[in-house]
C-alpha cells in the first residue's frame, strides 16, 4: 500500500479533495535509533531490586521517533477530522457548540492541572471551593437542592441517578423491579436501568410523540421504580404533561428520572425541579461547551431531591461555618463511588468558567438554540418529511421517507453533506423515526450558516430526485470515500502489529 | 453575548420565517409554572473570568511549586509540551465521537494506534478505545468476565486492589446478584497466594489482582492467573501505575486474560484526579465482548486504507439493556494525549522513565529505612512507591513536611481512618535527589 510519508511538492490530484493518500501510522513512521524525548541524567544510583522473573524484555515493536516527526504525524491526523471549528456540527442530542478557549486555558492552571486529589485539605481549599460553587450553580439551574459532580459522564451519570433511587425504596424495604423508558430514548437509558439491576419496560408513544397518560397511568404500578424521561424528549419536544407526568409517577410513590442530555433547549429558562424531577444528570460537556474531545472526556453531575441527598455519592464537598470547604466521607447511607476520586475535574473548571461567562443571562442559550432549531425546521419543512409535527424545542427530527422512495437513505444525505462542508445529524435513533435526521444547530450558529445548511439540504433533496447516483456516491469530497464499515466488523483488525 | 453570533436584526428575520412574534411563543409548550430565571451574577467578561477562577487556582498548592511525593493512583510525571499543544487543536479538540469515519480519520487513526500501544505495554492482543478511568475499568473487566463465563456468579479481588476501585465495583455489583470476596495480604506485601487459589471456587468467573499493588508492591501475575485457570475463571490483571509496564513483566505474558487500569502515568497531567484516562485489553478470543468502544481497519470504496468504529452492535444505542455495557463515551482526548505521549518516548523512553522512577524510588527508600523510627512494614519488591510506617501520626506529620513546601505521601488513614501511622509515598522522573533528601531530613525531623 502507497502511504504517504512526505508531502511531494507537487501531487496530481483533484485540488478540491484533500490529499487522498492513507497517512502511516506512528509506528511505520519509526525508525531503529530515532529519539523523541530527553530526560536529566539519573541522579541517584542506577539500581533495580525487582527480581528478573518479575521483569519484561524491551517493548517490541513500541515507536523510535523524533519530536519532528510526531508533530507532522498528529497535524497531518488532525486534519481529516471535521470539527466544530470548522463548521456546523448539527449533531443531535450531542449539543456540538463552540467551545470557549478561555476556558481551556483555565483548567490549565497549574492550581488545578497538576492538582493532585490526594493533598492535603488546607492545601486544596481552592479545588474545593470552585466544585462547591459549581454545585451551587447547577443547583441553582435546576432548581434542585444538591447535586455530585462524581459521574464521569452522561451514562454513568444515569447508573448513579437510578442507584440512588434504589437505594431510597431499599429504605422503605423494597426497591421495586422495574424503569419505565419510552421508546423515543436514547439507548442508554435502558442500558444504565438494566446495569442498576432493574427489569426495562418501554413506554409507547402517542402519535405526537410524547408520553401517552393513559398509558402512563396503566404502566405505573407500585413495582415501578422511576420514570426515565428525557427532557425535551430526543424529538425535540417538549412533554407538556410534565406536571401530570409526574403527579402520576409520585401517585404510585415511584420517581421521575429526567436525563438532561437535553438541558441546553431550557437551561436558565425553567426548573426541572419546579417540573415534579427528583433526580436529573447533566452532560458538561454538551450544556455547559467543556469540549467533546473526539469522544470524551465528558462529566455527568447528578441533581437530586431532598430525599435522595443522603444516598449521594461518598465524597460531597462541603462548607463549614468558618468558610473553608473539606470532603465528607462520612456518609454511611451513600451509594459509595462510580469512579476514582472527585470525577473529571477538568471539566468541573471549564463549566464553571462558561456559566461565570453568561451568568444570570444563560437563559439567552436555550433561546438561540430553540430558535435556531425551529428555524431550520421552517425552512425544511416540506423538503423532508417530520413524522412527529409537535411543537420544536432545540432539535427537529426529520427522516428519509421522501427521499427513500427515490431510493435514497438517510445515510446516503448525511454522507452528501460532508461534500457540502457540514457534519451529518444524528441517525441512529430515535428508533420511533425510521431513516431519522436528527438536527441540532445549538445557538452558537449564525442565521448565514443556517441558511447554507438549508440551501444545502434543499440541493441534496433535488439532488436525490434529479441525480441519485451521485448522493448515493457520496462523500466525494473527503480524505476517504465511503468507508466499509460491514468489512471492518466481518474481518477484525484492531491494532497494527509488528 | 459573543458566543450567540446573531444580531437582533437577525432575530426578528428568523422569527417572521418560522411565523412566531417572539421567542418566548416557541416556549408555548413548557408551562409558566416550572419556568424562572436563574439567580446568578451577571456577566462576567473574560478578564473577570481569568481572576475568579485563577483566583480559585492560586488557594491550591500544586506539584510544579513543592518537592511532590504524592501517588496513590495519580501521578506526577513529565508531559512534553508537544503533547498538550496538540490537544489544543480545533480539529482534535471541538470533534466528537467518529460516527462519521469519512470525516473522522484523524480521530480514528489515532485511537488506532492508541489500541496497538496499550496491547504492546500490555502484552495482550486486543484494547479498546479507552474507558473513564481505573475504578470503572476494572468494573468493565469483571462485568466482561461474567459475561463470558454465563453464569457464574463471584469474583475474587485482591484487598491490595485500590481501595477505590474496589469500592466502585461494590457500588457496581451491589445490585446485580453478584459476589464480591476479598483476599488479604501476605506479610511481604503481596497478596497471600493460598488463600486466592482457596478463595476461588467454581463459581468464580474473575480472580483480579493489582500490580504494583496499591501498597506499591510488585505481584506475580502468575499467582492469580494460577488461581484463575485452576476452575477455569478468567485472571484479570488490574495496572493503577501504567508507567511501571515497560519495566515490569507485563500481564499478557503472566497468563491474565484481561488487562484494566489507570493509564493517567502515561502522558495525562494528574488534573486534581480527572479526566484520567482507563484502558482494557484482552485475549483477542474475547473479543467480542469487550466493552466500549473499538476501532478496527478496513478499506474505503476506492481500496485505500481506513478507520471506522466497529462492533457496535455490543453497543447501547443498537443492543439497548442487553448492551455489553451502558458506557457511550471514551477519553478521546486523553488517549489522544497518552498516544502523542507513547509515541515520542517509545521504545527507549517508556524502559528509561521506568527506570528512572524506580531507581529513584530506591534511593529515597533505602534512606527512609535508615531513619529511626521509621519502618517499611513491606519487604516485597517495589517500583515507583512504598508504604512507610511513621513513628507519629501520619496526618499531623505530613502536614507539618506541607508547610515546608513538601508533599510527602498519601497518608492511609484517607481510606481506612483506623490506619493512622502509615503513608504511601510516590517517586518520579520529576522528582531530584535534593528533594528526595531534604523530605528524608523532614521526616528525621532535621531542618532542610
Amino acid at each position: 500500500m502507497s502511504v504517504e510519508v512526505e508531502t511531494p511538492a507537487a501531487v496530481a490530484r483533484d485540488p478540491k479533495r484533500p490529499d487522498p493518500r492513507p497517512l502511516p501510522l506512528v509506528f511505520e513512521r519509526s525508525g531503529e535509533g530515532k529519539v523523541g524525548y530527553s530526560l536529566p541524567p539519573l541522579d541517584v544510583p542506577d539500581a533495580i531490586a525487582i527480581p528478573e522473573a518479575l521483569r519484561r524484555a524491551e517493548i517490541a515493536g513500541e515507536t523510535q521517533i523524533s519530536e519532528v516527526d510526531v508533530a507532522r504525524h498528529f497535524t497531518r491526523l488532525s486534519q481529516r477530522n471535521f470539527s466544530i471549528d470548522q463548521g456546523l456540527y448539527p449533531l443531535g442530542s450531542c449539543t456540538m457548540k463552540h467551545n470557549p478557549r478561555t476556558n481551556e486555558e483555565m483548567a490549565r492552571l497549574p492550581g488545578f492541572a497538576a492538582a493532585h486529589p490526594l493533598a492535603p485539605e488546607a492545601l486544596s481549599q481552592g479545588t474545593l471551593e470552585l466544585a462547591w460553587l459549581l454545585e451551587r450553580a447547577l443547583s441553582e439551574l435546576t432548581g434542585l437542592p444538591r447535586v455530585t459532580l462524581q459521574p464521569s459522564a452522561g451514562a454513568q451519570g444515569e447508573l448513579a441517578g437510578i442507584l440512588l433511587v434504589r437505594k431510597a425504596l431499599e429504605k422503605t424495604g423494597r426497591p421495586r423491579k422495574t424503569v419505565l423508558i419510552p421508546d423515543s430514548a436514547h439507548g442508554t437509558n435502558p442500558a444504565s436501568a438494566h446495569f442498576a439491576g432493574y427489569t426495562v419496560k418501554e413506554l409507547k408513544s402517542n402519535p405526537r410523540g410524547t408520553i401517552d397518560l393513559d398509558v402512563l397511568e396503566k404502566a405505573m404500578t407500585d413495582d415501578v421504580a422511576a420514570l426515565m424521561l428525557t427532557v425535551p424528549n430526543t424529538l425535540g419536544i417538549f412533554e407538556d404533561k410534565i406536571l401530570d407526568i409526574a403527579r402520576i409517577v409520585h401517585a404510585k410513590g415511584g420517581y421521575l428520572y429526567c436525563d438532561g442530555a437535553n438541558f441546553n433547549a431550557f437551561v436558565g429558562v425553567a426548573k426541572p425541579g419546579l417540573m415534579g424531577i427528583d433526580v436529573m444528570h447533566m452532560n458538561l460537556h454538551k450544556t455547559f461547551s467543556t469540549p467533546h474531545g473526539g469522544g470524551g472526556p465528558g462529566s455527568g453531575p447528578v441533581a437530586v431531591t431532598h430525599s435522595l441527598v443522603p444516598y449521594l455519592p461518598r465524597p460531597t464537598v462541603e462548607r463549614r461555618a468558618d468558610g473553608t470547604f473539606f470532603l465528607d466521607y462520612d456518609r454511611p447511607e451513600s451509594i459509595g463511588r462510580l469512579r476514582t476520586f472527585l470525577g473529571n475535574y477538568g471539566m468541573f473548571v471549564r463549566a464553571l468558567s462558561y456559566i461565570a461567562a453568561y451568568g444570570n443571562r444563560i437563559g439567552e442559550v436555550a433561546r438561540g438554540a430553540v430558535l435556531n432549531a425551529n428555524y431550520i425546521r421552517a425552512g425544511l419543512s416540506g423538503v423532508y418529511h417530520l413524522k412527529y409535527d409537535g411543537p420544536s424545542m432545540h432539535e427537529v427530527v426529520f427522516s428519509d421517507k421522501k427521499q427513500s422512495e427515490l431510493g435514497v437513505s438517510n445515510v446516503d444525505i448525511a454522507k452528501r453533506l460532508m461534500d457540502y462542508g457540514f457534519h451529518p445529524p444524528t441517525m441512529s435513533f430515535p428508533l420511533i423515526v425510521h431513516g431519522a435526521l436528527m438536527i441540532e444547530p445549538t445557538e452558537t450558529e449564525g442565521k448565514p450558516v443556517l441558511d447554507a445548511f438549508i440551501r444545502a439540504m434543499k440541493d441534496i433533496a433535488r439532488e436525490c430526485e434529479e441525480s441519485p447516483d451521485l448522493v448515493r456516491g457520496a462523500p466525494h469530497t473527503t480524505p476517504v470515500k465511503r468507508v466499509d464499515e460491514v468489512g471492518a466488523a466481518r474481518n477484525l483488525v484492531l491494532r497494527w502489529r509488528p | 453575548m459573543k458566543f450567540l453570533p446573531t444580531s437582533d436584526g437577525e432575530r426578528r428575520e428568523m422569527l417572521a420565517a418560522i411565523g412566531a412574534r417572539s421567542i418566548d411563543d416557541l416556549f408555548a409548550s413548557v408551562p409558566a409554572e416550572v419556568r424562572r430565571d436563574p439567580d446568578l451574577p451577571p456577566p462576567m467578561s473574560e478578564i473577570e473570568i481569568r481572576r475568579f477562577i485563577g483566583g480559585l487556582a492560586k488557594k491550591n498548592v500544586n506539584a510544579r511549586d513543592t518537592a511532590f511525593f504524592l501517588g496513590a493512583g495519580v501521578y506526577h510525571h513529565y508531559v512534553s509540551a508537544i503533547a498538550d499543544q496538540m490537544l489544543y487543536r480545533a480539529e482534535w479538540l471541538t470533534a466528537y465521537t467518529p460516527y462519521q469515519p469519512e470525516i473522522s480519520q484523524g480521530t480514528l487513526q489515532s485511537i488506532f494506534e492508541f489500541q496497538t500501544h496499550v496491547c504492546l505495554l500490555t502484552g495482550l492482543e486486543v484494547a479498546n478505545a479507552s474507558l473513564y478511568e481505573g475504578a470503572s475499568a476494572l468494573v468493565e473487566a469483571l462485568l466482561m468476565a461474567e459475561r463470558l463465563s454465563r453464569g457464574r456468579t463471584k469474583a475474587v479481588l485482591s484487598a491490595a486492589i485500590h481501595p477505590e476501585y474496589r469500592e466502585t465495583a461494590r457500588t457496581y455489583f451491589s445490585n446485580l446478584g453478584l459476589e464480591l470476596v476479598e483476599v488479604p495480604l501476605g506479610a511481604d506485601g503481596t497478596t497471600d497466594a493460598r488463600a486466592l487459589a482457596a478463595a476461588v471456587d467454581e463459581k468464580t468467573f474473575a480472580v483480579a489482582v493489582q500490580s504494583p499493588n496499591f501498597y506499591g508492591v510488585v505481584e506475580d501475575w502468575a499467582a492469580g492467573s494460577a488461581a484463575a485457570k485452576a476452575k477455569g475463571a478468567l485472571s484479570v490483571a488490574v495496572i493503577a501505575e501504567a508507567a511501571s509496564l515497560a519495566l515490569l513483566k507485563p500481564p499478557g505474558e503472566g497468563g491474565a486474560d484481561i488487562a484494566c487500569g489507570e493509564a493517567q502515568a502515561l502522558g495525562v497531567p494528574m488534573h486534581n484526579g480527572g479526566p484520567l484516562l482507563g484502558f482494557l485489553s484482552c485475549r483477542s478470543e474475547h473479543q467480542r465482548q469487550i466493552p466500549g468502544r473499538l476501532v478496527g481497519e478496513t478499506r474505503d470504496a476506492e481500496g485505500r486504507r481506513a478507520f471506522c468504529l466497529t462492533l457496535s452492535t455490543r453497543e447501547q444505542h443498537i443492543r439497548r439493556e442487553k448492551a455489553t455495557s451502558n458506557i457511550c463515551t471514551n477519553q478521546g482526548l486523553m488517549a489522544l494525549a497518552s498516544n502523542i505521549h507513547m509515541s515520542l518516548l517509545g521504545k527507549e523512553g517508556l524502559r528509561e522513565v521506568a527506570r528512572q522512577c524506580h531507581a529513584k524510588a530506591e534511593y529515597l527508600k533505602g534512606e527512609i529505612a535508615k531513619l529511626r523510627g521509621y519502618r517499611l512494614p513491606y519487604a516485597g519488591p517495589t517500583f515507583n512507591e512504598f508504604l512507610v510506617e511513621a513513628p507519629e501520626d501520619a496526618v499531623g506529620l505530613l502536614a507539618r513536611l506541607a508547610t515546608r513546601g513538601i508533599l510527602g505521601g498519601v497518608p492511609l488513614s484517607r481510606f481506612d481512618p483506623s490506619d493512622r501511622r502509615r503513608f504511601l509515598v510516590a517517586v518520579t522522573e520529576m522528582n531530584e535527589r535534593v528533594e528526595m533528601d531534604r523530605l528524608v531530613a523532614a521526616l528525621a525531623g532535621r531542618d532542610a
